[in-house]
């Protein structure tokens, strides 16, 4: 049946019988490795693995020291004991190589449909029938177009590296096969996002995703602060989904289809800028606002950095929290007829990347840095999508996933030396201060270069990857703030025009603090004379093959990124505007609608922009560059706390605070006094639960009562009924 | 490719009855061998393994039947209702022999003719799966009952095991008599045993209000209010479903019931359509009062077995509901209710039969007290059926769509039963009541100390507690294919070539595709 259903389905579409009939392969893959790794762990919980010559050691730290002196596990400010997990060696084996083989199959899946030339409708794969309720007929079918398969080049592709970086990574922690578990089942839940045909499958995979999400950051469970971290960012990302559903129930509602290809079709019929679908993308938006983390819902990501490193390169910076950015690029009909939510998407990406990127001037934590970072440039992912400039977001989205995993990962190796070396010494100074490394270029030369590249391609620097796409944002909502249909909707009766230059500005202004804070970030980790202590100094070292080299890949696909969609002025790099043809067929219409026929931005002013780009990167950098002096500082220990302005920024504007005050402490009052004591201990348990338990109870008496066990009794209550029943059909 | 036959041919009816008369042939031969030779654990095995084997040949002869032949009007129905009835029925045997094997063993029974009982009782159920004769309906449910009733007294060393038969001997015979009384009456009003012909002569000779039909339907509706176990005439079940060896209460809570259920959606929807008005009240009181008591009192149990008994009748009510929907849909949605419930039952018992010690009573839930932590998967597996029987979504598998699609039916039926889908709604919270509480029980309470483990259960109770509860998850995640062949499968009503001269009130629609019960309550005059 499984066959029949998919040829009938995608009927004679030129990629049926190539590689791409194997698309189901790609999700399941993961989430064979899923299980496999579960059962490790599980099993492992009650039998002795095959090979585990610790448990009969004790837990004394430094018994094992000899054996083990390369690879043990590092994190946070944890010194758990290094004792390997019975089935590392396996897990190790199957983790990364489930991941592998669906990166090559979806490599040959690319070059099939590379092959196939113009490709102008998706290919759908239908599996079964999974719900039809009424109206409702949804199936379990996977969409393959070329936005999807970008995104899972990006999933798989970085998703493999990392998952080799954490063979090095993670090897020694006791939760080893868990992790590679969950990991797999991000990958599976996340193919599943990208690949849904329709909005629920699509959404499944969203929440599963986030509940991956919310399972790797509380990975280390016993320690409260993780806990929490893990529940803060699952309970915000509610408030997000339920944006998703009601979005979902509107078009269901109005459209009566929930199939993408149905919803495109049909979303003709909608009123241009008319209230329904603005709502319906506003909701949408609020979706996307918690999945990717903007304001005002990005608070969960810096906390979410309580997760493992390569946890938080994979999903935290490179695939799900641009989950956001794929919703609206691929719902960009729905969007491109709603000019008033584009406009608020805008501002809320340029708002969220300038006001990120100022709170990652101050942070100490070198993994907050990175975390605010990301949320700057989701922020402008957004500004990208939100603009109408569907190529560009992606291609931030593609660009940032490279070289922001490049930084994680990176900062993850920095982690890991600084934790080994705290670790040798049993010192409890924090890993991942700042303040406390300083001069690692001269023991992690690799991590140093490395990391260099990553920082001159998110600041913007030419022929890096990031200055191509942040490049063509920029230059896209300049060109729409003078002539698109956003230019010529009004929110709070000012122009989209005002809107868009005004996102413009911001966006410029971010990329300086972008260039400036990471320089920071850079010359405090890397230059000046080194802080970590004297005695952990020599155990400072780049960290093993198994995670540079995911580095190193990472780095090349950093520097030669961005020649996915070469600009026209740049001609002499290859062919110009890669990405932008192959996403054609998806998003083509709707950019079209957006910029209304507008002819191209005149040559000096597009080279102005550029240049004045680039200005502001260099300017950035040499600000840092010249004004920050790594000598001065001390490490955490010593250090004064800051003043003024600058604590604020440190404390994050305290917006953590302010919603706690304004949002927490009034719903956990309500929910305490009214809630709780009221209306749930009073009227439900008092009133509900004890009264009809009451009636059971009295219900229950009276049929033990007569449940004597006496045959008459029976045969008595038998004609009672009979008596009722009869009286029931005669008398009226 | 498919042979009509016309199954008031003598020849031709034998046909139409093969796979029964396979069933009750090799029954025999079986029941001829099991009493050969003397009684031993052995013996009773290789018995059962035949029993098996033989309940697994009638099923393949039933999906042989079921794409090859069709039938005319006459006293046996060849329909897919009778052919899905036969293979929810059939499924249930085997569970019931497999179980029984282990426990026969456990318990020191060595009556090898316990599988062959079995297996006659099954054959009734399969008279009565196509019975279209109200003849041929008491013959089934005697058939079926009378095997039970041996079934039931099997474990001779049990007081309250024989006990039980006694009183359910008793009480199916004193309510027997209301059911032939009633069939007797409608012979009386009408003129013919016929489920048809009852309906059409009803429709032809406006017979609704008739005072001897409708006393008729009173009491077959009592007759069949046993069998089922609806409040008020569920008395008897508590005890003999505690005292019965656990296989044999499995198969009498879930299979004993599938095929009364079965003869009585079928006797209503073909012979009682038009009575509508006259039944529909005492059936809706019934079902309301047989959900709430069944769940009330279940609350009060602690005795797993008489749990799950309280919990059967609670099932009888919600299954109530379908029938009152009077519609094809209502039948459909029975039919998927009645699989899913099978499956839980047998799998619920599967899990009583793996905790009973040796010369224990009864199993307590406090038995299940931290099962978790010492049989993980038996605790996962009682989870996922208590959860199927409370009707929760994807943990409980099936159990949800099963009742998602009575209440459908009952919606979406010609008279709307939104009372009775309320109270349908409102008992299963009450429910959640005792299955979650084993639930709870199992996962979050430590296990005390001191307290053993249950030992490893056989290995064919685990086979069946394995299948139930990966079909029930499997068919919760796909119930389409399993639900749309339930919707295939609704009597298939003809229309009687004797009464296509007469004038007629009966509707102007096609006659395969018009719900006639409506078409027949429109045209009725308000009483």
């Amino acid at each position: 049946m499984l066959p029949l259903l998919q040829a009938a389905a995608a009927g004679t579409h030129p990629l049926q019988g190539t590689a791409a009939s194997w698309l189901w392969a790609v999700p399941l893959l993961p989430f064979l490795g899923f299980l496999i790794n579960g059962a490790f762990s599980i099993v492992s919980a009650y039998h002795a693995g095959p090979a585990d010559p610790t448990l009969a050691h004790g837990d004394g730290h430094g018994d094992r020291h000899g054996t083990h002196d390369e690879e043990h596990g590092a994190h946070g400010d944890d010194h758990h004991q290094v004792k390997r997990h019975p089935f590392a060696m396996l897990t190790s084996i199957v983790g990364p190589g489930v991941l592998l083989l669906s990166f090559i199959l979806t490599a040959a899946i690319f070059f099939a449909m590379h092959g196939a030339g113009e490709i102008a409708t998706p290919f759908i794969q239908r599996y079964f029938s999974w719900m039809p309720v009424g109206d409702l007929k949804l199936d379990a079918a996977f969409q393959l177009d070329q936005l999807s398969m970008m995104m899972m080049l990006v999933i798989t592709g970085v998703g493999t590296l990392i998952h080799f970086f954490s063979v090095g990574y993670m090897q020694d922690d006791p939760g080893y096969p868990r992790y590679f578990a969950y990991l797999n089942l991000f990958v599976f839940f996340m193919l599943l996002l990208v690949l849904g045909a329709n909005f629920p499958v699509m959404f499944i995979g969203w929440e599963g995703v986030g509940t991956c999400s919310y399972l790797l950051i509380g990975f280390w469970f016993s320690d409260k602060a993780n806990a929490d971290a893990g529940k803060k960012a699952f309970i915000v990302n509610r408030i997000g989904d339920f944006g998703f559903l009601i979005a979902m129930f509107l078009l269901f509602a109005n459209l009566g289809t929930l199939d993408f290809d149905a919803v495109r079709a049909a979303s003709t019929s909608l009123q241009f800028g008319g209230a329904l679908v603005t709502a319906i993308c506003l909701f949408l938006f609020l979706g996307c606002a918690g999945k990717s983390a903007q304001i005002p819902l990005y608070v969960w990501l810096p906390d979410a950095m309580a997760g493992p490193t390569p946890v938080s390169a994979l999903i935290h910076a490179a695939t799900m929290v641009t989950a956001g950015v794929y919703l609206i690029a691929r719902t960009g009909f729905l969007f491109s007829i709603a000019p008033v939510a584009q406009i608020v998407v805008v501002m809320i990406g340029a708002l969220t990347a300038i006001f990120a990127a100022s709170i990652g001037l101050k942070q100490w934590d070198i993994k907050k840095v990175l975390a605010y970072s990301t949320v700057s440039q989701l922020g402008y992912m957004f500004v990208g999508v939100g603009s109408g400039a569907y190529v560009a977001g992606v291609f931030h989205l593609v660009t940032h996933a490279f070289f922001k995993a490049l930084l994680f990962l990176g900062s993850g190796s920095v982690i890991f030396a600084m934790h080994e070396a705290y670790h040798h010494t049993g010192s409890h100074e924090d890993a991942q201060d700042m303040r406390n490394m300083g001069g690692l270029r001269a023991y992690m030369p690799w991590t140093w270069a490395l990391m260099w590249i990553a920082t001159l391609a998110i600041s913007g620097v030419p022929p890096f990857a990031g200055f191509f796409s942040k490049d063509e944002i920029l230059g896209g909502v300049f060109a729409r703030a003078q002539h698109s249909t956003i230019a010529d909707a009004h929110l709070f009766g000012i122009s989209g025009s005002a809107w868009l230059y005004f996102a413009y500005l911001l966006g410029i202004v971010a990329a300086f603090m972008t260039a400036t804070y990471m320089t920071r970030m850079m010359i405090y980790t890397f230059h000046g004379p080194n802080r970590t202590g004297d005695k952990e100094r020599e155990h400072l070292h780049d960290a093993p093959w198994i995670m540079t080299g995911p580095l190193l890949v990472l780095g090349i696909l950093t520097l030669a990124g961005g020649w996915i969609n070469i600009p026209e002025f740049a001609r002499f790099l290859g062919p110009v505007g890669a990405l932008e043809r192959w996403l054609d067929p998806v998003v083509g219409a709707s950019t079209q609608r957006v910029i209304a026929g507008a002819a191209e931005t005149s040559p000096g002013l597009e080279y102005g922009l550029v240049g004045l780009a680039v200005l502001i990167a260099i300017g950035g950098i040499a600000y840092a560059a010249t004004r920050l002096d790594p000598k001065s500082l001390v490490p955490k220990r010593e250090a004064v706390p800051e003043e003024g302005f600058e604590k604020v920024l440190l404390d994050k504007y305290y917006v953590d605070e302010i919603y706690d005050a304004a949002v927490v402490t009034p719903v956990v009052g309500t929910s305490r006094g009214l809630l709780w004591r009221g209306v749930d201990a009073g009227l439900i348990d008092g009133l509900a639960v004890n009264g009809s338990a009451l009636f059971a109870r009295f219900v229950g008496w009276i049929g033990s009562q007569l449940q004597s066990g006496q045959l008459g009794t029976y045969a008595w209550v038998l004609v009672i009924g009979v008596l009722c029943v009869l009286g029931a059909v005669t008398i009226r | 490719m498919i042979t009509t036959l016309d199954v008031t041919v003598p020849a031709q009816l034998t046909l139409a009855l093969v796979p029964d008369l396979v069933l009750m042939g090799g029954a025999m031969i079986l029941l001829v061998w099991s009493a050969l030779r003397p009684e031993s654990d052995a013996h009773q095995r290789s018995v059962g393994v035949a029993s098996i084997i033989l309940a697994g040949i009638t099923m393949v002869l039933v999906l042989a039947w079921a794409n090859r032949y069709d039938a005319g009007p006459g006293p046996i129905a060849v329909d897919n209702f009778r052919w899905l009835v036969d293979i929810i029925v059939l499924l249930g045997t085997v569970f019931a022999i497999a179980l029984s094997m282990d426990d026969n063993m456990r318990n020191g029974i060595r009556a090898a003719e316990s599988h062959v009982l079995i297996l006659l009782a099954s054959s009734g159920m399969m008279l009565l799966a196509g019975a279209r004769d109200l003849i041929i309906v008491f013959l089934g449910i005697e058939l079926m009952s009378v095997a039970v009733y041996a079934l039931a007294g099997l474990n001779r060393r049990s007081e309250r095991s024989a006990e039980g038969a006694l009183k359910y001997f008793l009480l199916g015979a004193f309510s027997t008599a209301f059911l032939l009384y009633g069939i007797a009456l409608v012979y009386g009003a009408t003129g013919t045993t016929n489920l048809q012909l009852i309906g059409g002569r009803v429709a032809m000779f406006a017979l609704a209000g008739s005072p001897l039909l409708v006393a008729g339907v009173a009491l077959m509706l009592i007759g069949f209010g046993f069998k089922v176990a609806l409040v008020p005439f569920h008395m008897w079940a508590p005890d003999v479903y505690d005292g019965a060896p656990s296989a044999v209460t499995a198969y009498m809570a879930a299979s004993v019931k599938a095929a009364a259920f079965a003869a009585f959606i079928r006797v209503w929807l073909e012979a009682f359509p038009y009575s509508y008005s006259a039944w529909h009240g005492a059936l809706a009181g019934l079902a309301i009062i047989t959900m709430i008591v069944g769940n009330a009192i279940g609350l009060q149990q602690r005795n797993i077995k008489r749990l799950l008994a309280y919990s059967s009748i609670a099932h009888a009510g919600y299954l109530m509901v379908a029938i009152a929907a009077a519609s094809f849909q209502g039948s459909s949605a029975m039919l998927f209710y009645l699989l899913v419930y099978t499956l839980a039952t047998f799998g619920a018992f599967a899990v009583v039969v793996a905790l009973t010690r040796d010369g224990q009573e009864a199993v307590m839930i406090e038995d299940l007290t931290g099962l978790w932590s010492v049989r993980p998967w038996l605790a996962f597996a009682m989870a996922v059926l208590m959860l199927a029987l409370l009707g929760f979504p994807i943990f409980g598998g099936a159990g949800f769509f099963a009742k998602w699609y009575v209440l459908e039916a009952a919606l979406q039926a010609p008279v709307p039963q939104t009372t009775l889908a309320i109270v349908l709604v409102l008992t299963t919270v009450v429910s959640a009541g005792y299955y979650l509480y084993v639930v709870m029980v199992m996962f979050m309470r430590a296990r005390p100390d001191g307290m053993p483990a249950p030992e490893r259960a056989g290995g064919l109770t685990r086979m069946v507690l394995a299948i139930t509860v990966v079909l029930i998850l499997v068919l919760g995640v796909v119930p389409n294919g399993v639900a749309n062949l339930a919707r295939a499968g609704r009597p298939r009503i003809d229309v009687d070539p004797t009464l296509t001269t007469l004038p007629r009130r009966i509707s102007t629609a096609p006659p395969d595709t018009a719900p006639r019960v409506a078409d027949a309550r429109a045209a009725e005059p308000n009483r």
